[in-house]
């Protein structure tokens, strides 16, 4: 009985946590995976224990060349991404202007529209148009759709701003320069940086607008897609490990800063 | 009078000057982020749709005769897919409502000091390419597998197959497969909205609750999960939306049987190049999800008003 009631106490938490096991579960084979050896082409059952893929992780043609790629295209789509929709975000706070509920509606439709069908109507502009696919091609739909993405982190953040903090910077003589670059700029940067952070990881692990309109060029996700076809090579569990790994130290790391400085910033 | 008339005179059109260059900033700030939007996502859709009442081949190449018969061609041939795509999205959207609101519980008022660790491994499995966990799924699910062999002994799988979920002793190319592949990949985006929601509700409110002898079953009906819409809403349609449109769950967890709309709309588009039966198609996809997702977003409207 004390069994039962206990259970029925904790319910939730042990839903929750197996939830949580559900969603784990799956990198937690990856990461064991990375230390097979397979018999044959595909990494699917496990055979015995070897760290050969560890040891030689670009072992396999043109994987870690696509991951650079891949980097690479992040990188610029963020960049990309990132300006412009900070741009529209402080643009539909800040100001008053006409059409705004069709550019509102501009920016939510990307969002609540699958994925194939941005990707399927791009392709057939770029036919249309007779566009060489490839990088460029891929580069433009990335930043396409991490823009509706940004907007949305950046202008939670610049809402809740307090505009009397500019008001007060301009009442002690800050130009509109120095105001936007002192007080703005910092107030609204966690936003930036969240709507960054999504778009640098909607643009590396995107797959499907990228299979219609990458041509020949082969992205990491592509890479990935290709080798279900013709076999797995164990490396991509070690990228896939690795690029866990750091990213999770990096967030830890990033909070234990965080939370130091707030211990010693808070008066004692 | 007219010497002292004359500065404001003079004075004015610098202001009016100042205020219409400000009145031009908002637009220079729009321009170009919407004219990427709009060069980008909305004139392809117009694209897609010329080319969808299109005919011709490839070699003659594609004439606009507004030959609507695709549709209807495009429908009656792939109607079971379509039927699929929705048939799966939804039952992975409610199962991911069902399985993600007690971790969204969980973190938001139970984890304590280990929130910000809970929160972490909800994202986490973000940072390892989604095609790789998909991969990983084939062998969790593996014939002959831990989860097969468990469920078998448990005459689970009898039960599926009877269900028409399963085929035999096998869980891998299976109806149950897809849906569990789109659980998985879309639960974050229904955990995260629901937490955000769940976070804003001021704890009082649950004590207030139980000082007027609520239990925590009523306190809940009553109470948390009203707030919590927001969060329900749109954790849905994050979850149901990409899941409608996506073939990678069903082209690497299912077999020729469990075929969604996405996986034809990409291989009538990269393979068989029939171009305007792809736009039809894709075209009709989008019909259907934006006709869902409003009726959806009204109706779950008017119930937050209630």
């Amino acid at each position: 009985m004390a069994v039962v009631k206990w259970l029925r106490r904790n319910l939730v938490v042990i839903a929750g946590l197996l939830t949580l096991a559900y969603m784990i579960l799956p990198n937690v084979v990856v990461m064991v995976f990375s230390f097979n050896k397979p018999n044959g082409r595909f990494n699917y059952a496990w055979q015995q224990f070897s760290t050969d893929a560890w040891a030689d992780p670009c072992g396999v043609a043109d994987l870690c060349g696509s991951l650079a790629l891949s980097l690479q295209l992040a990188a610029w789509a963020t960049l990309g991404a990132t300006i412009l929709g900070t741009m529209i975000a402080f643009a539909l706070v800040r100001y008053r202007f006409r059409a705004r509920g069709a550019i509102n509606s501009l920016i939510f439709l990307p969002m609540a529209m699958p994925e194939v069908v941005m990707a399927a109507s791009l392709l057939t502009l770029f036919l249309n148009m007779g566009a060489p696919l490839g990088f460029w091609t891929v580069l433009i739909a990335h930043i396409m759709f991490c823009l509706s993405f940004v907007v949305t982190a950046v202008k939670a953040r610049v809402m809740s701003m307090d505009p009397r903090l500019e008001e007060a910077a301009r009442d002690l003589y800050a130009g509109p320069v120095q105001t936007f670059v002192r007080v703005t700029l910092p107030i609204a940067a966690p936003g930036i940086a969240a709507g960054a952070l999504l778009a640098f990881s909607l643009s590396f692990d995107d797959f499907i607008i990228t299979n219609f309109n990458a041509g020949s060029t082969v992205t990491f996700p592509m890479f990935v897609w290709g080798s279900a076809q013709r076999g797995t090579p164990v490396q991509i569990n070690v990228i896939g490990t690795a690029m866990f790994v750091i990213a999770v130290l990096v967030v830890l790391g990033g909070q234990f800063i965080a939370s130091r400085r707030k211990n010693s910033a808070s008066p004692k | 009078m007219t010497v002292t008339e004359a500065p404001p005179a003079t004075e004015e059109p610098p202001v009016h000057k100042v205020s219409a260059r400000k009145r031009l900033v908002p637009y220079w700030l729009l321009l170009p982020g919407i004219l990427w939007l709009l060069v980008f996502f909305a004139l392809p859709l117009i694209y897609q749709g010329s080319t969808s009442v299109q005919e011709g081949s490839l070699e003659a190449g594609f004439k606009v005769t507004w030959h609507f018969q695709t549709y209807w061609d495009a429908l009656a041939e792939y109607w079971p897919q379509f039927i699929r795509s929705l048939l799966y999205a939804g039952t992975a959207t409610i199962l991911c409502l069902l399985l993600g609101y007690p971790l969204a519980y969980l973190i938001a008022f139970k984890a304590g000091r280990w929130r910000n660790l809970v929160l972490v491994l909800v994202i986490a499995p973000f940072f390892t390419s989604f095609l790789i966990r998909t991969l990983a799924w084939k062998t969790i699910l593996a014939d002959g597998g831990p989860v097969v062999g468990v469920l078998d002994a448990l005459h689970v799988l009898d039960v599926t197959s009877w269900l028409g979920w399963t085929e035999g002793s096998r869980l891998l190319a299976t109806p149950l497969a897809v849906v569990c592949g789109l659980t998985y990949n879309f639960l974050p985006f229904m955990i995260l909205p629901l937490y955000t929601s769940l976070e804003r509700i001021d704890g009082r409110l649950h004590e207030a609750a139980g000082d007027l002898y609520a239990t925590p079953a009523t306190t809940f009906r009553k109470v948390t999960f009203p707030l919590s819409m927001p969060g329900v809403v749109s954790g849905t349609l994050l979850t149901f939306i990409p899941a409608a449109g996506d073939y990678v769950n069903a082209e690497l967890l299912g077999s020729t049987d469990t075929k969604m709309v996405g996986s034809v709309i990409q291989s009538q588009f990269l393979r068989v190049l029939d171009y305007p039966t792809a736009a039809a198609l894709s075209f009709i996809l989008m019909a259907i999800v934006l006709i869902m997702v409003t009726v959806y977003m009204r109706k779950s409207g008017t119930e937050d008003l209630v």
